[in-house]
């Protein structure tokens, strides 16, 4: 009975009872998952347009994040701390860029038209291969990163919400407006869709491929690095943030792969119901149930509803 | 001409149906059972046991647990370390619970449990497929390392790391520090040859036709009269059998000792696994062993290589291993996307033309 009444009663009693407790739990909840939106975003952009499940996107986020603060480390003369974050982040962009294309010339256009978990096996070597870029360029202990982001915590009506999350969560709704205009309006965001729907259309009227990789992975290399930028100033810059990238994947299942907007609610969902479970369920189970709860989430979502919240309906045919 | 099967008729049923055909085959398996059996037990040192072949065996018996569940049904799985995890931990209950029973029925126990648990995580494999069922097996990952190292029972109420008590087998110690390595190496080497034996029959039989016809195509599958619960539901509970008793191996000869988010942690086992089935090559028994060996030695010999010939310092030679792994695996996938199976193939097809390639 004990059991029970923890299970199904105290935690709702809970939040009943402590509603400003209950709301700063869900919007922690919400700002987590405003992270996992953004690597989930890498996640699906490169899904869409080359078919190719990425698991390296959480060591590029790392990877980004690392040479940030290495740049930073290494040219610090004496300039303005605006004008140093300006050129690093310009640079770590050019960073990306020439991976971008790296990849594309070395390990995507020979696996053209290969199955997709040898494509998926590829991606995991890469992980392997830029997390040990990442830590013999730039060092493997846990840095810093310092953008001059702001500190502080704001108090809103006496919820307390943190002004890093704030940027976090704007920073993420200015990638998707501008990812948004740049798939819809833009030539070669079209180009992008036309390539996404069918590679061998695309080609026929001619879109170069290679080409839609390359900016396609550029995209996501930018995507990382906001990822990176934001979980290193939140957390620093270690190795645990190539495993945000498992935790991007239930946010996928959620909102379903070839989905943008699943990706940010996805993302919003398991971090929402992430906190919430953690803090108030607590006393069962003695915690770290952040690890597996994203999962579990995802599992019995899929047993409703395989294809997420806003996938394209499968559909097979023998 | 070296490997010619011209002139080799078969006769009868019997030899139709055996399990090398070829009597070069036969030859080769022999001699290496041979040396394996009874050359290296008496060679074996702790270095050469513990480092290499000890490691080398459980993950060929681990990767062919998974290649059945992977290569042979078609169904992605990144669960491997949680049910490693559930075969060592309920090998440890059982140990601890009926310290007379045989440790050979106690590890066959811990991979029926393991197979038990994999069904029940199998099952969302039924509705769903490809990533998304990889992303599900996630979830036993996670959960079940979770939950034996949150949850006193599995570990007996004391630390969450656990320890095999010493145990006789035919009257020869074969768990804990005082083992011989040869012994220890023999009862590995016994399942692995036993089980192995049972894969090759089984895959080739009935049960693994129904999952190749799933893997291949599981909806005309469907139509022939396949199951698709009952298919996937065996290869679910035969791969993890395999998996799980792995795991035991792993806990009780292995290593002795098993912290459960170290040992059954997803990069170490999970995914290396999987790389070594993929390596290896998918759908092949002779795929399994050549992975697990190429992923267990691979980092010992760039290990030895770097530090000890080149001389460069372990913490840069853990990054420089990390390159070198992620650019091997790579570089491995571009040029033989079948596996090193598949190059053992075509290895097979010069012999049989050698010396006259045309």
């Amino acid at each position: 009975m004990d059991f029970l009444y923890e299970l199904l009663v105290q935690p709702f009693a809970d939040m009943i009872f402590e509603p400003l407790f209950f709301i700063e739990t869900v919007v922690k909840g919400l700002m987590a998952g405003v992270l996992y939106s953004l690597v989930a975003l890498g996640f699906v952009l490169i899904f869409k347009a080359s078919g190719v499940f990425n698991f390296a996107q959480g060591t590029m986020a790392l990877f980004a994040a690392l040479t940030l603060t290495g740049l930073m480390e290494k040219l610090d003369l004496g300039m303005p701390h605006w004008m140093l974050v300006i050129l690093c982040l310009a640079l770590t962009v050019v960073v990306m860029i020439v991976l971008a294309v790296v990849v594309e010339r070395f390990v995507l256009r020979p696996l053209v038209n290969q199955e997709l978990i040898i494509l998926f096996m590829a991606t995991l070597g890469l992980s392997y291969v830029l997390e040990g870029v990442g830590d013999l360029a730039w060092g493997s202990d846990v840095k810093v990163l310092d953008l001059g982001l702001p500190e502080g915590v704001w108090d809103i009506g006496g919820v307390f919400v943190e002004q890093l999350d704030v940027i976090a969560a704007v920073a993420a709704g200015g990638m998707v407006a501008v990812l948004a205009v740049f798939f819809s309006k833009t030539r070669i965001g079209r180009a992008l869709r036309a390539v996404a729907d069918d590679h061998q259309a695309a080609l026929s009227v001619g879109i170069s491929l290679q080409q839609i990789w390359v900016i396609v992975w550029s995209v996501a290399g930018l995507v990382a690095l906001v990822a990176g930028v934001m979980w290193g100033s939140k957390s620093g810059v270690q190795f645990s943030l190539s495993l945000i990238a498992l935790k991007a994947l239930p946010v996928l299942i959620l909102g379903g792969f070839t989905s943008i907007p699943g990706a940010i609610i996805g993302g919003l969902i398991i971090g929402v119901g992430e906190k919430v479970a953690e803090v108030f369920w607590y006393h069962i189970h003695g915690g770290a149930v952040e690890n597996w709860f994203a999962y579990m989430l995802a599992l019995v979502f899929l047993m409703f509803r395989p294809q997420g919240l806003f996938g394209d309906k499968i559909i097979e045919r023998v | 001409m070296l490997y010619r099967e011209t002139g080799q008729f078969k006769t009868s049923y019997q030899s139709d149906q055996a399990l090398f055909t070829i009597t070069q085959d036969r030859f080769l398996v022999g001699a290496i059972l041979a040396v394996a059996v009874f050359l290296i037990p008496f060679g074996i040192n702790d270095y050469w046991s513990k480092s290499i072949l000890l490691p080398f065996l459980v993950f060929a018996l681990i990767s062919l647990g998974l290649n059945i569940l992977v290569g042979y049904c078609g169904q992605i799985s990144l669960g491997t370390g949680g049910f490693m995890a559930v075969g060592a931990y309920s090998c440890y209950k059982i140990m601890t619970s009926f310290p007379e029973l045989n440790l050979i029925v106690v590890i066959v126990l811990a991979g029926l449990c393991a197979a038990g648990v994999g069904v029940l995580f199998g099952l969302p494999s039924l509705r769903i497929k490809g990533f998304y069922l990889a992303v599900a097996t996630l979830a036993a990952q996670f959960f079940l390392v979770w939950m034996f190292n949150k949850v006193p029972w599995f570990y007996n109420y004391e630390m969450s790391q656990i320890t095999a008590p010493p145990r006789e087998v035919f009257g020869v110690l074969v768990t804990s520090a005082e083992a011989s390595p040869a012994a220890q190496y023999l009862f590995m080497l016994g399942f692995v040859i036993v089980f192995t034996w049972i894969a090759m029959n089984l895959v080739r039989g009935r049960v693994g036709r129904s999952w190749m016809a799933i893997r291949d195509r599981d909806i005309a599958a469907e139509l022939m009269g396949v199951r698709p619960l009952q298919t996937k539901l065996t290869a679910f509970a035969v791969s993890s059998f395999y998996v799980g008793m792995g795991g035991a191996l792993v806990f009780t000869i292995w290593l002795g000792t098993v912290e459960v988010t170290e040992t059954f942690d997803i990069l170490q086992s999970s995914f290396f696994v999987l790389f070594a089935i993929i390596i290896g090559g998918l759908g092949s028994i002779l795929g399994s062993f050549l992975g697990a060996a190429f992923m267990t030695l691979m980092p010992v010999v760039l290990k030895v290589l770097l530090v000890d010939v080149v001389g460069v310092i372990p913490v840069t030679a853990k990054h420089i291993e990390f390159i070198l792994v992620g650019s091997l695996i790579i570089i491995f996938l571009i040029n033989e996307p079948h596996g090193m199976a598949r190059m053992w193939g075509i290895a097979k097809e010069k012999m049989r033309l050698w010396p006259f390639p045309y």
